[in-house]
């Protein structure tokens, strides 16, 4: 019986994730616009400050990690909205399978579709602010884990502000405190090895944060929802 | 190493255990009646901006009865419903599946759940198929049976020929159709239903109708909040709220 339970708790989390992929895939410009914001907003930056590059480099990991950071902000609110409005939601609360399991499934898919396009398009942005290529991997790795431990934590935040309308700002203030811990390690990584310093100890409290994020969000999210559902 | 063979042995021997049993059609009988409804409403009460919608509401719904819920707009019918399918903690009181109150008993309880509410829980960028394929991964449904379901339900709501056509591109009614499709794709002895004729045209309400009467006649039970009058099938319990803090149980 216990084998059965864990097979088909995989396959419910197997079509939740792919369902995730699915409905972000279709509603194209939803699913980019947090990407182009990021690209935007790092643009703007050289534009705004100064085309030097001994200077933009050093401003670099700070301008990628904070417009990555209000990236992922921006594209946290839908990510329970839209299920809580068609009534799918209340159906994945009902469902014998428990509730974060589901919404695990659910940051999984957020993350493939809006946390590691960040981290992806992180080297072509980079070079527009000068970084030398070989920070490139250790950038895009920082933003790629970060991504994941802000998705998570704000998901807990997004679970709390579903019944609210207009909930973006509630939302920013609940989680940006939470926030400052990962983006001093994240931009703290590319900093070292901008520096040429052995970036492993900042990664590793990068790889914990995310460890613990992992172990709490997804329960603390479900419990959110039916928080916020029950009101 | 030398253990080997034999291992491939008994894990052969494992799976196909396995597939005889998942393919056997005694089996959804033995769940069915495995399963019995026992839900019952302890002094239930439900205070909403410091006034009482009900208070010590007392019933118990069990095999084969067919509930409804009626009163007056705004009287506290969702309310109720919301607390009988664990959505809401109860202002007072306590619901109980068979014996223990909800929190405790949730995932046996929404193990035998269907609940339809005002969200159709569709997803409208997604295709009918697309939908149903979800409910029964998230619903813990036989692998065996799926594909064969899905069609099989979706054929019961009158959406063959519609099955690749996304959601959003439907009607209202038919919207609600795929909704409704859960009730013949899950295999569950309780549903609870909230408003489940709303935008449906008067075949498929003659045909919902029948649907809910003759799973309650096969044991199943059902809870059906409506305003609209049932033509053929007869209540066997009713709970009228009267939206001022009284409430009779029939």
């Amino acid at each position: 019986m216990s084998s059965e339970g864990g097979h088909s708790w995989a396959r419910a989390f197997r079509y939740t994730f792919v369902r995730d992929l699915r409905l972000r895939i279709r509603h194209g410009s939803e699913w980019g616009s947090p990407l182009i914001f990021f690209a935007l907003i790092v643009t703007l930056f050289p534009l705004a400050t100064t085309p030097d590059r001994t200077v933009l480099v050093t401003f670099a990991p700070g301008i990628l990690w904070v417009a990555a950071l209000l990236a992922v902000l921006l594209s946290l609110d839908a990510l329970f909205r839209e299920d809580h409005d068609d009534g799918t939601l209340e159906q994945m609360l009902l469902s014998p399978v428990p509730a974060w399991l589901l919404v695990l499934a659910k940051m999984c898919a957020h993350w493939v579709m809006a946390g590691l396009p960040l981290a992806l398009m992180s080297p072509m942005l980079g070079l527009m602010l000068a970084l030398p290529s070989s920070v490139f991997w250790v950038t895009a790795l920082s933003l790629a884990l970060g991504s994941a431990t802000l998705i998570l934590i704000g998901a807990i935040g997004a679970a709390l502000t579903v019944g609210v309308r207009r909930g973006g700002l509630l939302l920013a203030l609940m989680v940006l405190p939470l926030y400052i811990p990962v983006l001093i390690f994240g931009a703290g990584v590319v900093r070292l090895a901008l520096d040429g310093i052995d970036v492993t100890p900042y990664l590793a409290i990068l790889g914990a944060m995310f460890a613990a994020a992992l172990a709490l969000s997804p329960w603390a999210s479900a419990a959110a929802l039916r928080l916020a559902h029950s009101g | 190493m030398a253990c080997g063979p034999y291992w491939t042995f008994v894990v052969k021997c494992r799976a196909r255990e396995r597939r005889a049993r998942r393919d056997d059609p005694a089996r959804d009988n033995e769940r069915q009646v495995g399963l019995r409804v026992q839900l019952e409403g302890r002094q239930l009460g439900c205070e909403r901006d410091e006034r009482w919608l009900f208070q010590a509401l007392e019933f118990s719904i069990e095999d084969g009865d067919l509930c409804r819920v009626e009163g007056p707009n705004g009287s506290g019918k969702t309310s109720l419903i919301k607390m009988l399918t664990g959505q809401l903690e109860p202002s007072e009181g306590a619901v109980l599946w068979q014996g223990k109150p909800l929190p405790k008993a949730r995932a046996a309880f929404h193990g035998a759940l269907v609940y339809s509410g005002h969200l159709s829980g569709v997803k409208e960028a997604l295709t009918p198929l697309e939908n149903l394929s979800w409910y029964q991964a998230i619903g813990i449904d036989d692998d065996a049976r799926s594909v064969a379901a899905r069609w099989q339900a979706l054929d019961a709501v009158g959406l063959k020929g519609f099955e690749d056509i996304p959601v959003a591109q439907l009607s209202a009614g038919q919207r609600r159709r795929v909704g409704l499709a859960r009730l013949h794709l899950l295999n569950r002895p309780l549903w609870i239903l909230d408003e489940p004729f709303t935008a449906i045209d008067r075949e498929g309400v003659a045909a919902l109708e029948h649907l809910v009467a003759e799973h309650c006649h096969k044991g199943g039970a059902a809870i059906v909040t409506t305003h609209h009058a049932f033509s053929s099938v007869a209540f066997t319990r009713r709970i009228g709220l009267d939206g001022h803090g009284g409430h009779h149980v029939l």
